[in-house]
């Protein structure tokens, strides 16, 4: 038993030792241990950066750069951003006079997330069930065209993908921006089929044999019990979506329908060169980011578990 | 049936636009004008190009730092993470920076790092009197946008890396122990070998999705400064929608999936030929 990953290894055996308490003080533990507390303060401290800008005076910031709190504290960023603020407060703290409409583009994130990750689970889901449980000419070569899709990278379809949205009239509409992505998800589809063959059909066989419809066993049965995978995919498929920056950038060409992390770049991108105004960009972040936050303190176990999950698949 | 929806989106969103792109990349098609047969003119034009190539070896360059730094970090991690802790919490703040956007990472970054009142150059600047130009020098600016990404993407990879540590039986580091190995002939022997299959999945994941690396340049460098940031995805954007050149950027895309076809291929070779040697 050698409790020291880093040199020493003979000096152990003398002192018998007793499982972990022994253990505890090893040199190699300490090392591991600083490590994980490097990593964790190098993750966590942008986040802690964006709230402190965020809460700063935007002039106030270059007489005092490297402070660790808030220089001279003022919620005027979050005014700024938000569009509370009035043009001259804003540019007397050093704000370009620019607002973000951030409630409108939260809006049309919350419904470009929402609608593409409910349409796409729940036609995955039902592709799943065919795939699964129903028997039908040309299924297994089916599927090993729909898993073919998987390696195909995005790039090749992103431009012919646009060209279609274009061809249709849907650009700069939600319409264009979810649809290409709504129906068919080969991996959606393959988690979920994986998933319903380890299901006992045991139950469904009766449920037909008692007279009950195709649709109802799916609706009613089955889909309880993959309630699991579902919220899985879920809520990997709503970060994806709430944090898509490429296809909507493609697809749309003013503010009516844009998302808030497009809203973002925008911003960022317009902010004068010579001095922007970070605490408002800090602010802008903070509350493009804050959905995600919350949706992690309610699912943070379950995010972890899924990621672990799928990965493994 | 229940298959259609799915079935309709597979073909017109996915083989549809697949063999469009294709075809559109021999021709010389603009959106406005419909498109008109060009042969191989499209990619004789490719291979003179000096920006394609320059920003191909830009690209490879950022592919190689982020996925060499960010595997080793994120393995190491994930090691230490299953030999010191089962912690949700902590596994939890790791994949913090996955929740969020491309474009949230590379805006606080590019605070961070701003040359003169960015905090990691205050900090720079009190250690050496020198700031450092991080996303506005031609040197600096690819392992800039590794580093961001390597920040946003390493737990996310850890805790795929941490899962695939917690299939693997504590009964073979019990006999390891044993048998007197130490804590790293353990990993180089056990640990590696038996998280092949994981690693290799996460390897091939990794890197097609940073040859397909945009958000982060797109916020922070633009491809600047004079392209010294210029990936692939970036010019082919350019080239598509600043200047609608729609058919040459369907022949750079097409390129682009062809190598990556060919790294994966190797890749999948190479992690497979390399597992007989080690039982």
């Amino acid at each position: 038993m050698v409790s020291t990953a880093l040199g020493r290894p003979e000096a152990v055996p003398a002192r018998k030792p007793r499982g972990r308490s022994t253990r505890r003080f090893s040199i190699g533990k300490g090392v591991a241990w600083l490590y994980i507390i490097v990593i964790l303060v190098v993750t966590v401290f942008p986040f802690y950066w964006m709230l402190r800008t965020a809460l700063s005076n935007n002039y106030s910031l270059i007489t005092n750069p490297g402070s660790f709190l808030p220089v001279d504290f003022t919620w005027g960023a979050f005014g700024r951003v938000l569009g509370i603020a009035s043009a001259e407060q804003s540019l007397a703290e050093g704000g370009s006079g620019a607002s973000i409409q951030i409630a409108h583009f939260l809006l049309n994130s919350v419904i470009y997330a929402t609608v593409s990750t409910v349409s796409i689970v729940f036609f995955s889901t039902l592709a799943a069930y065919a795939f699964s449980r129903l028997r039908w000419k040309g299924r297994e070569l089916m599927f090993s065209l729909f898993l073919a899709a998987l390696m195909v990278p995005g790039i090749l379809t992103l431009l012919p993908n646009f060209v279609l949205v274009k061809d249709l009239g849907l650009l700069n509409t939600f319409a264009g921006m979810i649809l290409p992505g709504a129906l068919f998800s080969a991996f959606n589809i393959f988690f979920l089929r994986q998933f319903m063959l380890g299901l006992s059909e045991e139950i469904e066989e009766a449920a037909l044999i008692d007279g009950a419809g195709r649709l109802r066993v799916l609706f009613q049965i089955t889909l309880p019990m993959t309630s699991g995978p579902i919220i899985t995919l879920s809520i990997l498929g709503f970060i994806t979506a709430w944090n898509d920056y490429f296809w909507p950038l493609l697809v749309t060409s003013d503010d009516s329908v844009r998302p808030l992390t497009l809203a973002l770049a925008v911003f960022k991108q317009s902010s004068p060169q010579a001095s922007p105004d970070w605490a408002g960009l800090m602010a802008a972040t903070l509350v493009a980011a804050l959905p995600m936050l919350i949706l992690f303190m309610v699912f943070g176990k379950r995010i972890v578990n899924s990621i672990g999950f799928t990965g493994l698949k | 049936m229940l298959i259609a929806p799915a079935l309709i989106g597979f073909v017109v969103f996915a083989v549809y636009p697949t063999l469009r792109g294709i075809y559109l990349s021999f021709t010389d098609f603009k959106v406005l004008s419909p498109p008109t047969w060009t042969g191989l003119e499209n990619f004789q034009r490719l291979l003179g190009d000096q920006v394609f190539w320059s920003s191909l070896g830009v690209t490879v360059y950022f592919v190689v730092l982020s996925v060499v730094i960010g595997m080793s970090l994120s393995v190491v991690t994930a090691v230490v993470l299953h030999r010191l802790t089962s912690s949700t919490v902590i596994r939890g703040i790791i994949i913090l920076p996955f929740l969020i956007s491309g474009v949230v990472a590379a805006t606080t970054w590019s605070w961070m790092l701003d040359s003169q009142l960015g905090i990691v150059n205050q900090l720079i600047e009190q250690l050496t009197g020198e700031p450092i130009l991080f996303l506005g020098s031609r040197a600096w600016a690819i392992p800039s946008i590794a580093l961001i990404s390597v920040w946003k993407s390493m737990g996310y990879t850890a805790i795929i890396v941490f899962a695939g540590l917690q299939t693997i039986p504590p009964s073979i580091y019990e006999a390891g122990r044993i048998d007197g190995a130490s804590e790293l002939q353990m990993f180089r022997r056990l640990t590696l070998p038996l998280l092949r299959p994981v690693l290799a999945m996460v390897l091939v994941l990794t890197v097609i999705g940073a040859f397909q690396v945009f958000d982060i340049v797109a916020v922070t460098t633009k491809g600047g400064p004079a392209n010294a940031s210029n990936v692939l995805q970036m010019y082919i954007y350019d080239k598509a929608f600043g200047q609608f050149d729609f058919g040459y950027g369907a022949t750079m895309s097409l390129a682009l999936f062809a190598m990556l076809i060919v790294i994966t291929f190797l890749q999948m070779r190479l992690m497979r030929a390399s597992e007989s040697d080690t039982n």
